[in-house]
């Protein structure tokens, strides 16, 4: 008889930790129910008002409550970025937020970014430079570098790839994004 | 006549940006994740948390009882439903039954045990809590070679010696071959398991329709086609009552080249409830139960003279399998074998495979499938072969090459490579990082005792699959180009790219032919009602079989386009160009709206010839393509701290003809991002209990931006003969000639140390030790 790996042979080996954590123990329905929060936020400059249980991870509220299925999930442990939108301006990963840390707040998605059918010149830079294959990284990954310009309106490559480390990406090898982000900074610097 | 707009510049060739973008850069595509449907369920998979174990007992009553939860199924009521198929057949070979849901036995971690059905994903999740089973833990085995030890725990308990199959290839006469040889070098060289983590996770919604028994399936798949025709048998439902739909597919790299039990149990599930059900695999789940790649160790023996002339070549490998066959599982290490000599005359070769079940998820294709290990196996040998001669590493590999003027090249493993001029890109790549005065810096830099190495990787590699006779499933493609009557184009692949661009190659090869502007063209795909039937993207394929599949419909389009246009034109000389049909004596034109409009409406027709404007054509490829290139690698290992960094990274490429370079680099990025990956971060670990310990992106440690060079790419074109498009394909490229050039310049940095071979992932702790313990890991 073999002992079982602490914290690795779990009973649940499909969930991740936070979600794990939450799930716990909140099986019955009623109560699960009656502990449910109203939230009101801004998402894209439109108002949402909801109520959502309090486990309910950011992500799943944008994508399934709200209907904005742009931010992805690609690991639900904060690792690979695909999910990150903008919170009062600031990129964070809404895999590991909860949906009511959001109420009163702002949040951007990837739909959000483009102005009157006018791409943002993120966007319009990741389309020049193939800064994409399947996709899938690629709201979050624009995002981030929305975000890296906006603090620093000129890196280096090397403050690049430290600015895009919270993302991965596993098409590219990352070399088209750091172009992608290069151009977007010297169109905005012209 | 109408004036259209004419196109005058030729597409292919050039650098365009994607016609797939704008709806991935705006997070308006649709994946899986992505549908909704009115009363769609959600479900959610138990699998083992034990590497082995009887199931004595599965309780599901609590889980039922959970308000929300439509439906609990357990092995024993998925009974009907047929195993989960393997494509791959070899003299002898084991195939254990694999059924979508254990039953009374579990053969890994992560192995699918029930699945829970209910109205939302948290309820689901939280009734899978409800689920008692009782196990009996077995002993398990994870390590390939301690399984085909006596006395190892049977990952089988019918097949004690663990031994799924044995094979052997051999060609010329290695036996004399290495009698004869003055110089003989052996080397033990793994290739890790790796995981191929596409950033999207499998999914699968399924909707049944009961008064129409048709079945439609969304997957996250590389092979739409072939998944319906697999799937259908499985639940025994009828082919043309099943429809496979891919919508957006987050990346593959072989991972989704496969028929998985996840696939056939929705159907099952969503015939069972009636109502639809959509099941995403979280990204654990996607460690454990997707397929995953390598599984090498290869004991390789390279026989020669003392002048350098390479004479024979021995191959013992053992496959790591896994616990079962998923769909080509035991044929990928027999690509390594067709691909071990590489790009050298080895006309003496042996080779003998013991594919090993294990107990952990199965190993199948990804990102280069059994060539890269061929390739790394290879070109560790000739750094090691030249450093017992005391011989340049570039120089052995030019004295060995098959000259360009040899082909078609008949290699000793019964391969023919149809085009080749193997010296060129490695003379380019030598003078792009000035080989002779970086020898020099080399010198001077250990010589102040900096761990400076310089790497080379000469690769071959085979793709383009296949011809059929080669392929398990048929290695043709199929194309439908379409012009509609108001002369806009839709090309319909068979292939079904996730992330490769074909939308837009396709779109330029479709542009170029028939002169009208790209934008005038859609490229449609991954939808079995609506594309004709399809191979699929993998193994490098998708241009270099569905692009003459594309090319070929179009030629017999134009034959119809110029029939209209005679007769519209009263002539018998027409050219089709620029979107137009030109009298070639008058200069009279009618376009191809009019043309395609006087199709559909066919008040008259010519001679001899149908209504409408559509051709299709199945393209079977009379051989493979077989690209090549030269990496070469510059990298410094920190005596300090074991790290390596790689200084420069060049790769020239020969893939043939170019469509579109935009893209091409984007590949060879990709590629050598994920050979780097094996070379240097990448492993999936096992412990001896069958737990999985690298099970998340926390411990699997993907190259991030930071942890990657700039790569300096470049080209030679030696057109392939084989397709008239003169192309090779790009996909496995880069991952192929990487993880030899990294592993070879960081030998080359410990040399002095009495370092000759390094396993991958050359992790930091792994050199500091070499370089602490005087070359001893």
């Amino acid at each position: 008889m073999r002992p079982e790996t602490p914290g690795m042979a779990s009973r649940r080996p499909s969930r991740h930790l936070i979600f794990n954590a939450f799930c716990h123990n909140i099986i019955d329905r009623q109560k699960a129910d009656s502990m449910k929060r109203k939230i009101n936020l801004t998402i894209n400059g439109k108002s949402f008002t909801d109520e959502v249980e309090p486990r309910m991870l950011l992500i799943h509220y944008l994508r399934e409550v709200a209907g904005f299925t742009g931010p992805h999930i690609g690991c639900e442990t904060s690792i690979c970025g695909a999910c990150t939108v903008a919170l009062d301006g600031k990129a964070v990963k809404s895999c590991t937020m909860f949906a009511v840390q959001a109420d009163g707040r702002e949040v951007t998605t990837i739909e959000g970014l483009a102005t009157n059918g006018q791409l943002h010149p993120v966007q319009e830079a990741f389309w020049n430079e193939h800064a994409l294959q399947c996709g899938f990284c690629t709201p979050g990954m624009i995002m981030t570098s929305k975000q890296l310009l906006e603090r620093n309106p000129h890196p280096t490559e090397e403050e690049i790839r430290h600015g895009i480390e919270g993302n991965l990406c596993r098409c590219t090898g990352y070399q088209h994004i750091v172009n992608a982000v290069k151009a977007a900074a010297a169109k905005a610097g012209a | 006549m109408a004036t259209t707009i004419t196109k005058t510049e030729t597409l292919v060739g050039k650098r365009i940006r994607r016609q797939e973008d704008p709806r991935l850069i705006t997070g308006t595509a649709t994946y899986v994740d992505d549908i909704k449907m009115p009363g769609m369920h959600h479900a959610c998979i138990l699998r083992s948390p034990h590497g082995a174990a009887k199931i004595r007992s599965i309780d599901i009553k609590p889980a039922q009882d959970l308000p929300g939860v439509a439906a609990v199924f357990t092995g024993k009521d998925v009974e009907g439903v047929g195993p989960v198929p393997c494509g791959a057949s070899l003299p002898g070979l084991r195939v254990p039954p694999h059924a979508i849901l254990a039953k009374d036995r579990v053969y890994f971690i992560g192995h699918p045990v029930a699945v829970v059905v209910a109205t939302d994903r948290y309820i689901a999740a939280d009734a899978l809590d409800l689920i008692e089973v009782d196990y009996e833990p077995l002993p398990t085995v994870t390590d390939p070679e301690k399984a085909l030890a006596a006395g190892a725990p049977a990952v089988h308990p019918e097949w004690p010696d663990n031994t799924a199959f044995l094979y052997h290839q051999e060609g010329g006469d290695p036996e004399t071959a290495f009698k004869e040889a003055e110089v003989v070098v052996k080397q033990r060289i793994t290739s890790q398991r790796l995981i191929p983590t596409a950033m999207e996770t499998r999914g699968v919604v399924a909707e049944y329709r009961s008064a129409e028994k048709s079945l439609t399936l969304y997957s996250s798949t590389q092979i739409p086609h072939l998944l319906r025709t697999l799937v259908s048998q499985m639940l025994g439902l009828a082919e043309n009552h099943l429809r496979v739909i891919t919508p957006e597919v987050g990346g593959g790299f072989g991972s989704k080249l496969n028929v998985y039990a996840e696939e056939a149990l929705m159907g099952f599930v969503a015939m069972k409830i009636g109502k639809p059900v959509k099941w995403i695999e979280s990204r654990r789940e996607n460690f454990q139960c997707t397929i995953h790649g390598r599984g090498h160790v290869d004991y390789y023996e390279v026989a020669a003279k003392r002048d350098g002339t390479v004479l024979g070549l021995r191959l013992k490998l053992i496959q790591d399998l896994g616990a079962y066959h998923q769909l080509l599982t035991p044929a990928i290490p027999t690509l390594s074998v067709l691909m071990m000599p590489g790009l050298y005359k080895f006309r003496n070769v042996t080779a003998d495979i013991v594919g090993v079940f294990t107990n952990c998820v199965p190993t199948d294709a990804y990102r280069g499938a059994g060539r890269p290990e061929a390739t790394h196996g290879i070109e560790r040998m000739m750094d090691l072969l030249a450093a017992e001669l005391k011989m340049d590493p570039a120089e052995l590999r030019l004295k060995n090459f098959i000259g360009k003027d040899e082909f078609p090249y008949a290699t000793a493993t019964g391969l023919s490579y149809d085009s080749g001029n193997y010296a060129e890109p490695l003379k380019k790549a030598l003078d792009l990082v000035d080989y002779h005065k970086l020898r020099q810096e080399q010198k001077q830099a250990k010589a102040s005792g900096r761990l400076l190495g310089v790497g080379i990787s000469t690769y071959g590699e085979i793709c383009a699959f296949g011809p059929s006779p080669a392929t398990p499933a048929g290695g043709w493609e199929s194309a439908t180009v379409k012009i509609e009557p108001s002369g806009k184009v839709t090309v319909m692949t068979g292939a079904s790219p996730h992330g490769q661009g074909e939308e837009t190659t396709f779109a330029q090869i479709a542009a170029d032919e028939l002169g009208v502007p790209i934008d005038d063209v859609i490229v449609v795909h991954g939808d079995t009602a609506v594309v004709q039937y399809g191979i699929g993207t993998f193994g490098s394929r998708g241009t270099a079989v569905g692009g003459p599949a594309v090319y070929y419909a179009l030629q017999e389009l134009k034959k119809k386009i110029r029939k209209f246009g005679e007769m519209l034109l009263e002539t018998t000389d027409v050219t089709v160009s620029g979107g137009q049909c030109v009298d070639n004596r008058t200069g009279k034109s009618v376009s191809l709206a009019q043309i395609a409009g006087a199709s559909y409406r066919a008040m008259k027709l010519p001679p001899n010839t149908e209504p409408g404007m559509v051709a299709t054509y199945f393209w079977e490829p009379p051989n493979f393509a077989f690209p090549f290139g030269a990496h070469i690698v510059v990298s410094e290992v920190d005596r300090e701290t074991g790290h390596v960094e790689i200084k420069r990274y060049v790769a020239v490429d020969d893939c043939g003809n170019i469509i579109n370079p935009l893209l091409v680099d984007g590949q060879v990025h990709g590629g050598v991002v994920q050979g780097l990956g094996q070379a240097l971060y990448e492993q999936a670990v096992y412990d001896d209990d069958g737990q999985l310990i690298t099970g998340e992106l926390m411990d699997y440690a993907i190259p991030k931006a930071s942890m990657v060079p700039w790569i300096e790419s470049s080209h030679t074109i030696t057109p392939s003969p084989v397709n008239p498009l003169g192309v090779k394909g790009v996909g496995e490229a880069g991952t192929i000639g990487c993880s030899p050039a990294v592993v070879n310049s960081v030998v080359d940095a410990l040399s002095h140390l009495g370092v000759k071979h390094i396993d991958m992932p050359m992790t930091p702790e792994k050199l500091w030790n070499l370089v602490h313990q005087g070359g001893q890991a």
